[in-house]
C-alpha cells in the first residue's frame, strides 16, 4: 500500500524526491493513516488485496456539526446470486474507534445501495470496502472537513 | 419500547426493488463521553440491525458508537411476494426491539 512507502519517507527523502513525487506525494492516499484503522481494515478483510473502485462513498465535503453526517455508499454491482456484494464496512481514522458501520447484503437487496448517518470527531478520511460474493474487496474513500466535531457537547 | 420509524412503499411490483428506511430513536450512547462529575456515560448502543422478509434475512447491520443518535438505515430489498418484513434493533445490553410492516406484491 501507497501508505506504508509514504511512512518510511523522512522529509529530507520527500524533499529531494519533490521533483518527481510532488503529484504522488500530495495525493490524499500517501496522508498517514492511523494503525487502528488499518488494523481494523485487516480484520475485516482477513489481509485481502483492496483495489480501488467499484466502491462510492458520498458524503459532504464540508460539515458545521460532527454529530450527525449523512454518507451513502453505491458498489458497482449486478446483485445476482452468483455475483454479488456481501458486506461493506465504514472505517475511519480519527474517532476513538476506527470501526463505524458494517453492511451485510445478500442478493434479495437487488441494488447495492445503503445509507447511514455517523458521528466525525475530527476532519478526516472515511474509508467504505466492499467484499464480493467472489472474495474480492474493493474500497472508497472520501475527505470530510468537520468544523464542530462530535464529542465535545455534554 | 422507544419510537421506530420505517418507510416502506405499501405496494410493489413482483420483481421490484424497493428502497427501505428505517430510524429508531435511541441515543447511542457511546461510551466515551464523560458526564459532569467526570466519570464515563456507560456504552449504550444498537450493536446488530437484522431486516427479515417472510422468514429470509434480506439485509443486516452491525453498529459501533460512531453510528449518530437515532440510527438511520436505508437499504434496498427485492420485492418478490406479499408478506411480512421484521425489523430487529438489538442493544448491547441483548434487549431487541422489533417492529413489523406488510408488503403487497403484486
Amino acid at each position: 500500500m501507497k501508505t506504508s512507502q509514504s511512512a518510511i519517507l523522512t522529509r529530507r527523502a520527500a524533499l529531494a524526491a519533490g521533483a518527481g513525487l510532488g503529484a504522488f506525494a500530495l495525493m490524499p492516499t500517501a496522508r498517514a493513516t492511523p494503525e487502528t484503522m488499518a488494523a481494523a481494515v485487516k480484520t475485516f478483510t482477513g489481509g485481502k488485496p483492496i483495489a480501488d473502485g467499484r466502491v462510492k462513498l458520498e458524503i459532504s465535503l464540508l460539515v458545521e456539526n460532527g454529530n450527525s453526517v449523512p454518507l451513502s455508499v453505491t458498489v458497482d454491482s449486478p446483485m445476482t446470486r452468483q455475483d454479488h456484494v456481501k458486506r461493506i464496512g465504514i472505517f475511519n481514522e480519527k474517532n476513538p474507534l476506527p470501526e463505524v458501520l458494517t453492511f451485510h447484503l445478500t442478493p434479495r437487496s437487488g441494488r447495492a445501495q445503503v445509507a447511514s448517518r455517523m458521528r466525525l470527531n475530527d476532519t478526516q478520511f472515511i474509508t467504505a470496502i466492499a467484499e464480493m460474493s467472489d472474495g474480492s474487496f474493493w474500497s472508497g474513500k472520501a475527505e470530510v472537513i468537520v468544523t464542530m466535531p462530535a464529542c465535545v457537547e455534554e | 419500547m422507544t419510537r421506530a420509524l420505517i418507510n416502506i412503499p405499501q405496494k410493489a411490483k413482483r420483481g421490484e426493488v424497493i428502497e427501505i428506511k428505517t430510524m429508531l430513536s435511541h441515543p447511542m450512547e457511546t461510551g466515551f463521553r464523560p458526564s459532569s462529575d467526570g466519570r464515563l456515560v456507560p456504552r449504550d448502543i444498537i450493536e446488530k440491525f437484522v431486516c427479515t422478509y417472510n422468514g429470509e434475512v434480506v439485509f443486516s447491520a452491525d453498529l459501533y458508537p460512531a453510528v449518530s443518535a437515532n440510527p438511520f438505515l436505508s437499504f434496498n430489498m427485492v420485492a418478490e411476494q406479499s408478506g411480512t418484513i421484521v425489523f430487529a434493533w438489538t442493544d448491547n445490553h441483548g434487549k431487541t426491539q422489533v417492529q413489523t410492516a406488510a408488503i403487497q406484491v403484486e
